[in-house]
């Protein structure tokens, strides 16, 4: 390996190392000073973010060609490195007396964000998989990682039996597209695709693609590959379901983004078509179901699917005949995941703060929010008003970037089925921001946030409201790291 | 460069509406008295560039100001007044701070989200006034709903949360089909600003796009306005919310609609506009339906606040025909297009007066209701000889809500009948009903269920007349009306310069 090749590498490297150091230090770390442990973390991630802002603007592959250093993985880096720190912020505190376990939890949150940023950086089928199965097993065992707690039991083995069959179906769905073309580089594949020596064998790619997006639709939680997604969140620790409404989800667009417009181009006609009928019903379904719920986890959840649906939107959108444009789809999914990621982490980081100061999750519990603490319930409506997409917040830009790439392209109906959804939506963010602000509580304690998680909830508001104020430097981001 | 007047009338509210946020626990009365004193800087702003474009003409944009915003995609940061909406502007100022003003007296709870939510508002509707750049039109069109729907929803009568959630819904619902259209109108014209947008007519090539592009303006439009059959939201909003936010939804909120289909419909689609009036009139049919049907339900309700909300569907059913006959007129020679003017300038009279008068009306409806605790008309009577002083302004205001001559709601309808009548005489002669019945819920609903009739001595004997502040939330109201009833030269001349260069244009 060459100086080059491990500078490439240094943010995974700096991730891998913090990841490991964490787990010695809580081997070797008596009880008294394992509180430093998440701390360490964060240290290992603000070295990670360093190493990929020095990489910044660089542009090279490495390793045999199976991994890239490009502004569209740096930018997943990124969104890593950003949506570990704040979930680590969110999660300080949390696991007392839910577990006695501590430094496992950082440890394996620091691998999962060693996952993404390979999901993001890998141009070749077998690094793609392998990258997918290192974030799967690390969530796994994240969400499962309440012993004690039988929802959070039920809820990693759900997630296990389903991921391992989505995994299984990509993995099959890539032995067809080697299959075809003998390699499993994605540059070779597209270049194989397009030869026209394919004959008649033009099916059996048409199918791997499905398969494809059934693992990369399971990760992204789209429909109908979200089964899992309901119980999941409400199982899972809060703030490792935080992560895994924003991480893994940017990290399975990145693999969707990455694998489909090197790999696939040729077969755009197919998938753009696949993903505009999975992106209709993702939203749709997603925003109809999430009315019924009575547990804001899972209402969460069924956001998030339904989120999904509109970031596919972004997808479909690809012009193959102006792949780097102002009104692009691919740099609407950019920043739409990047609003959504401050977005959502932020409502969690509300969910958080009741959640440990009244035991509950049922949204009857947010009843009062305003007078039990009126700075927790104004950031739920400035968070939920981006998740929307009213202005002045992030998700309204998202928005308005997704759907003003339909509209150049004139696929109006996704557009007015995208719209329609943001409307739908409201009605259930509004039976939470019901509780909170018109409602008198039920019970009169103040309740309070420790200083970390209003550390994060200040950072997610001031970016929610800041990436739409000011937001041509973060649109010029989104547009640059959108060049594949 | 010049002093940047429409950014400060803009954002002294939000100003306002953060300091708000700063004063100690314990002393509300500052926070009113702030919140009021600080209204008071864009209201003498806003009477300032009323003078100024009066001295300019009106008919193009004054105190333009511009920065890129986001310059990747050529969104602007685009301010501007002209004969339109400088007198808008002064409308949602003087409101305001009456409103503010007003409930200084009358808000006991929350006071500091209240000062700080109407302020937010405030800036909002600013906002959509000054916008000359079609994504800062949209943010502040939108900005303004959610204190709205905080407002109904925390301070509101009754159903407030039913009302608070169905504004809301109806109004997004309108604005995201505006935004797509907003979208198509820059993929054809390739700018962001209004005024270019129109100088370009985008989809002059592509009718059936101009068709979707235009009706996607108009549902959001309609349904801010609101038009027949997009005005179910209206009784239960206005009812619902607490009387300032009755005064600002009616006198203000609804004129973002009707100034929608001015600024932006009309000019960006003259030809679908015209097809949709005339050779398809489906637009008059709604404005005339809105008028008839909005008045008959006037006559049927007993809750007065509700009689007043539906009025205000009847009123600006009136802006709406209005608007209408200017562009049924366009392409059918120059006699009818000499009509044109009127029917716009009547139109956006009625805007500016409906505005005065129907917030006169709320708060009217408001000081009966702090007193009475009910809005039960069959509940009043006689109370006339008992409270002279609201007898007397009451009078006033209703009177010159029927447009009784020498009160400026003649001026407005007048004009728009003058207009339509040679423009799409039909509509002007179906239309004509509504004023009947207007005159008979106002006479025979407001004036008699209320003042005439017998004195329940038992339940209203100890009944109290305006206090001081009320008295001074409505003067400076009456002022207007009468000011601009029996001389209504220089608001007409202004709105006359404005959409005469506006017609001219098409």
């Amino acid at each position: 390996m060459t100086v080059s090749q491990i500078l490439g590498l240094s943010p995974q490297l700096v991730l891998l190392l913090a990841g490991l150091l964490v787990l010695a230090l809580d081997l070797i770390w008596g009880e008294e000073r394992k509180g430093w442990l998440p701390y360490v973390a964060l240290l290992g991630l603000a070295g990670t973010l360093a190493a990929t802002v020095a990489l910044w603007g660089r542009e090279e592959a490495f390793s045999e060609g199976v991994f890239v250093v490009d502004p569209f993985a740096l930018f997943f880096q990124l969104v890593a490195v950003l949506a570990t720190g704040l979930v680590i912020l969110t999660s300080l505190g949390y696991f007392e007396g839910r577990t006695a376990y501590k430094g496992e939890f950082y440890s394996l949150l620091l691998f999962a964000s060693l996952a993404i940023t390979l999901m993001a950086a890998a141009v070749d089928l077998v690094m793609v998989y392998i990258a997918i199965e290192l974030l799967s097993i690390t969530s796994y065992v994240l969400t499962g990682f309440l012993r004690q707690d039988r929802k959070s039991n039920e809820a990693a083995i759900k997630y296990f039996l389903y991921g391992a069959a989505a995994s299984a179906a990509m993995l099959y769905g890539m032995s067809f597209l080697y299959g075809v073309t003998g390699s499993t580089d994605l540059a070779q594949i597209a270049a194989a695709l397009s030869s026209g020596e394919l004959g008649s064998l033009s099916w059996v790619v048409v199918s791997a693609v499905v398969l494809l997006l059934a693992g990369f639709g399971f990760k992204v939680s789209a429909v109908p590959f979200h089964q899992w997604a309901p119980d999941v969140y409400e199982g899972a620790p809060t703030p490792f379901t935080a992560f895994l409404s924003v991480g893994s989800k940017a990290a399975g667009f990145a693999v969707m983004v990455r694998v489909f417009l090197t790999a696939l181009p040729d077969f755009s006609v197919d998938w753009v078509a696949l993903v505009a009928a999975l992106s209709i019903v993702t939203m749709t379904l997603g925003n109809l179901v999430a009315i019924f719920q009575k547990n804001i986890k899972r209402m969460l959840a069924y956001s998030s699917i339904a989120q999904a649906g509109y970031i596919l939107i972004g997808l479909v959108c690809w012009d193959p005949s102006q792949p780097v444009g102002e009104f692009g789809g691919i740099s609407g999914v950019l920043f739409y995941l990047l609003a959504y990621l401050f977005t959502n982490l932020g409502a969690f980081a509300v969910v958080i703060a009741v959640e440990r100061a009244t035991g509950s999750n049922e949204i009857s519990d947010y009843a009062g929010l305003m007078r039990r603490n009126p700075w927790l319930a104004v950031a739920l409506l400035v968070f939920f008003l981006s998740l929307v997409g009213i202005p002045p917040t992030g998700g309204f830009l998202g928005k308005l970037l997704i759907f003003s790439a339909a509209i150049r392209l004139q696929y109006f109906a996704l557009a007015i089925i995208g719209v329609i959804n943001g409307v739908i939506s409201l009605y259930y963010y509004f039976g939470v921001l019901q509780q909170a602000f018109f409602l008198p509580p039920k019970d009169e304690t103040p309740i309070a946030a420790s200083l970390s998680l209003r550390v994060a909830l200040a950072v997610a508001l001031v970016m929610t409201l800041g990436i739409a104020i000011f937001a041509q430097p973060f649109i010029r981001l989104a547009l640059t790291s959108a060049a594949l | 460069m010049d002093f940047p007047i429409l950014s400060v009338i803009l954002f002294v509210p939000l100003v306002g509406a953060i300091l708000v946020l700063l004063i100690p626990r314990g002393k509300e009365n500052w926070i009113r008295g702030l919140s009021v004193a600080v209204s008071l800087i864009p209201l003498v702003l806003a009477l300032v560039i009323w003078f100024g474009v009066t001295d300019l003409g009106g008919s193009e944009m004054q105190y333009v100001e511009e920065a890129p915003w986001i310059s990747t995609f050529n969104v602007w940061y685009r301010l501007g007044v002209d004969g339109i909406s400088a007198p808008l502007v002064a409308l949602t100022a003087l409101l305001s701070t009456l409103s503010l003003f007003y409930s200084a007296y009358t808000i006991k709870v929350r006071v500091r989200e209240y000062y700080f939510l109407f302020q937010l508002l405030q800036m909002g509707m600013f906002g959509v006034f000054l916008s000359l750049d079609f994504i800062l039109f949209y943010v502040f069109w939108e900005i303004g709903l959610v204190p709205m729907f905080l407002l109904i929803g925390i301070w509101g009568g009754e159903r407030r949360q039913y009302a608070a959630i169905k504004f809301f819904l109806y109004t997004l619902a309108g604005s995201v089909v505006m935004l797509l259209a907003i979208l198509g109108v820059y993929f054809s014209t390739g700018t962001f600003d209004i005024l270019e947008a129109a100088r370009l007519q985008p989809f002059a090539d592509n009718w059936p796009l101009a068709v979707l592009a235009f009706w996607g303006f108009f549902l959001g439009f309609a349904i801010k306005v609101p038009s027949f059959p997009f005005h179910t939201w209206l009784p239960d909003a206005h009812t619902e919310a607490p009387t300032a936010g009755s005064v600002i939804l009616a006198g203000v909120l609804l004129k973002l609609g009707a100034y929608g289909l001015i600024r932006i419909a009309l000019p960006l689609f003259p030809d679908v506009f015209h097809f949709y009036t005339f050779n398809v009139p489906v637009i008059p049919i709604l404005a005339v339906i809105s008028m008839v049907y909005g008045a008959l339900v006037c006559m049927a309700q007993w809750d007065l606040k509700r009689l007043i909300a539906y009025s205000s569907v009847s009123h600006m059913g009136v802006v709406t025909l209005g608007i209408s006959a200017a562009a049924a007129s366009l392409g059918r020679g120059q006699e009818l297009l000499n009509s044109a003017p009127f029917a716009l300038n009547g139109a956006t009279m009625q805007m500016f007066t409906h505005g005065i008068i129907t917030g006169g009306l709320f708060f009217i409806v408001g000081i009966i209701y702090e007193r009475a605790h009910t809005r039960d008309l069959q509940a009043f009577g006689g109370l006339g000889s008992k409270v002279p002083y609201y007898y007397g302004i009451t009078l006033v205001t209703a009177f010159a809500s029927l447009g009784l001559p020498g009160l400026c709601g003649f001026w407005s309808e007048f004009f728009v009948f003058r207009g339509t009548l040679r423009i799409i005489p039909l509509f002007a002669v179906i239309g004509a009903a509504a004023i009947v019945f207007t005159a008979g819920y106002i006479l025979w609903k407001i004036v008699q269920y209320v003042f005439l009739g017998a004195f329940d001595e038992a339940r209203w004997g100890k009944l109290t007349d305006m206090t001081w502040w009320e008295k001074a939330t409505m003067w400076p109201l009456i002022a207007v009306m009468v000011g601009f009833g029996i001389y209504p030269a220089p608001i007409l001349e202004l709105f006359n310069s404005a959409t005469t260069a506006l017609l001219g244009k098409l």
